[in-house]
């Protein structure tokens, strides 16, 4: 069976998986939805009431047939209920993933914006002292916990320069490019800047690798000039690595940034799997993980992929 | 031993990493025993949010205790939770690994599918959802880091350990009638020392970071005891007013991380043979 085949088969078994895992997860949550959704007012409940809310988001079953059904309403693309907002759980992740999909993407041009031009920069200068500057601002980088960076920013602005991040109510990027961009600026150069070290690292040590190869030296001493073997022909080489890390961690944004949302007061996916956790909001909670660690194996399929396309040298072995 | 402490030392990145990471042990030593300038929870209402100065080398916070000294606390806090989760997770891994590739087949089959689910989270809500239930606390934390970090170990032991099953040695050793468990515990697990020390190093680095993160998020450590995360969350309304509030765990917590970062390279340049050779 082929290597593609094969990740395609496994995958419908992982998934399956993970919904399993968060299912019971979240149920073993100490507390229940009902009390969490209502606060101190599901006090003023009846018995009755609370066993018809109870029936009604389908909880009285067991968690078999809670699961049962549950999986069967997701297999037709239906993910339940959300007992916080009171919403389709499906509707609710759909208004909330542009904001996580516009900040990864923005992210990631960032990071390969700042990162491939100064790992390749720094691997033509190999062991001058630009490369050693790169080199230990890429260290530095990568030791810098994003949310870190995005405090630190968010101090440089406002106490260098008086300016106070933007952080009002959300726009999205249909109602407002400027005010969007505005707003999304800061988090996006945190999760881009600490990435870019990452970037910077992987890129340079590709093109060193590439750079030692025969057929570098052969094109040089055919004639072609420094600059259009680096361009033309170690760079293709160089980017594979480049690409799966790339991939990988765009996969993750796509989990929404928890903590960078956070400190930017940002309407995530990980901030409504953060709340939907507190909650005990079962539907929200297994619906969001699900769709994320969807995306996230989707990504992580194609980057695979990408990497056999790209590297006419990988034959994954056959079985 | 000392031969393996001098390689590092002679490595330039090994030396500062070397330095950064003893610092740090000894400062969380000082702090764990109780040798902190001030008590870390001693509140002094008149030195509230006093700026750096000979009495309080790294100032004051909001109610007036020493940042120092909560710091020197919070650094013992975060090395405490890393390297017991960065311990269970590489002990869990190993063995983990270890059996997927000796045992093959089924055995195989359902470890890595399980890992598989494990790695199709992102780490921080994995943790999220483990540390919801069980409640927050530096054990919890403990807990989910290390089931977060599981899968990697267990990936990077047996990948190893199955082309090592193959390769003459073995197989001469169970010629020679050893038994499975006495093949296992020397000769696969001497060859896996390389690959796991280098990321046992490198996990360290995450585990503080995502520690912090737990932590920032009101989800690890919890008031009034100090963390880094914590130190960084109470930071983040007095940052104009007390930048050192937030400068301090800030650059701790990168000189830290950066410190193992740096080790991790270093033994990987140390103890990847093909490298070794172009260093001497």
């Amino acid at each position: 069976m082929s290597y593609p085949l094969r990740r395609l088969l496994v995958f419908p078994l992982v998934m399956l998986g993970v919904s399993v895992f968060v299912f019971i997860a979240i149920r073993l949550v100490p507390g229940d939805a009902i009390t969490a959704m209502l606060g101190t007012e599901s006090g003023l409940l009846t018995p009755a009431q609370r066993e018809a809310l109870t029936a009604y988001f389908g909880l009285d079953q067991n968690w078999f047939v809670q699961f049962w059904r549950w999986l069967s309403r997701v297999l037709q693309g239906d993910l339940g209920i959300s007992t916080t907002y009171g919403k389709p759980v499906m509707t609710i992740i759909l208004e909330h993933f542009p904001l996580t999909l516009e900040l990864a993407v923005l992210s990631m041009l960032i990071a390969i914006g700042i990162g491939l031009p100064a790992g390749i920069f720094a691997a033509t200068r190999k062991d001058k002292p630009s490369d050693m500057a790169v080199r230990v601002i890429a260290m530095v980088g990568q030791s810098t916990p994003g949310f870190v960076v995005g405090l630190l920013l968010i101090f440089v602005l406002s106490v260098g320069f008086g300016v106070l991040p933007q952080m009002g109510t959300f726009v999205p990027l249909t109602e407002g490019i400027s005010r969007n961009l505005a707003q999304m600026i800061l988090p996006a150069l945190t999760l881009g800047t600490a990435f870019a070290a990452a970037v910077i690292r992987i890129s340079r040590s590709a093109m060193l690798d590439i750079l030692r190869e025969d057929f570098v030296r052969t094109a040089r001493s055919k004639g072609l000039s420094r600059r259009r073997v680096i361009w033309r022909h170690a760079l293709p080489n160089a980017l594979i690595p480049v690409v799966t890390l790339s991939g990988v961690e765009f996969g993750y944004l796509l989990g929404g940034a928890v903590l960078v949302e956070q400190i930017f007061a940002l309407p995530g996916l990980g901030r409504v799997v953060l709340d939907a956790i507190q909650q005990r909001d079962y539907a929200l909670v297994q619906g969001s993980v699900l769709f994320i660690a969807f995306n996230f194996m989707v990504v992580n399929l194609l980057v695979d992929l990408a990497y056999a396309a790209l590297d006419p040298r990988i034959r994954f072995e056959t079985k | 031993m000392m031969e393996f402490l001098r390689d590092i030392a002679r490595h330039p990145s090994g030396r500062i990493g070397l330095i950064i990471v003893v610092a740090f042990v000894l400062a969380g030593a000082l702090g764990e025993a109780g040798v902190t300038p001030y008590g870390p929870l001693v509140q002094d209402r008149i030195a509230r949010l006093q700026a750096p100065s000979a009495a309080h080398w790294f100032g004051t916070d909001l109610f007036g205790r020493d940042v120092l000294s909560r710091l020197m606390v919070g650094i013992s806090q975060s090395f405490i939770v890393s390297f017991s989760s960065v311990g269970v997770a590489s002990a869990a891994g190993t063995l983990l690994g270890l059996s997927a590739a000796w045992y093959g087949g089924l055995w195989d089959g359902i470890v890595m599918r399980f890992m598989d689910v494990l790695l199709a989270f992102p780490a921080i809500l994995l943790a999220l959802l483990i540390i919801a239930i069980f409640g927050p606390s530096g054990w919890t934390s403990i807990l989910a880091i290390a089931i977060v970090y599981t899968p990697i170990f267990t990936r990077v032991v047996r990948g190893p350990a199955l082309s090592l099953k193959h390769r003459d040695f073995v197989d001469a050793a169970r010629t020679f009638g050893s038994s499975r468990r006495y093949i296992m515990s020397r000769h696969l697990a001497l060859n896996l020392v390389a690959p796991l020390t280098v990321q046992i190093t490198l996990a360290l680095a995450w585990a503080l970071v995502t520690e912090a993160g737990l932590s920032f998020l009101g989800l690890g450590t919890q008031p009034p005891n100090a963390s880094l995360g914590l130190m960084l969350s109470d930071a983040r309304n007095l940052m104009e007013m007390a930048p050192w509030l937030l400068l301090v765990p800030a650059i701790a917590l990168m000189l830290a991380v950066l410190g193992f970062n740096l080790l991790g390279d270093a033994l990987r340049d140390i103890l990847d043979p093909k490298t070794r050779r172009a260093l001497a």
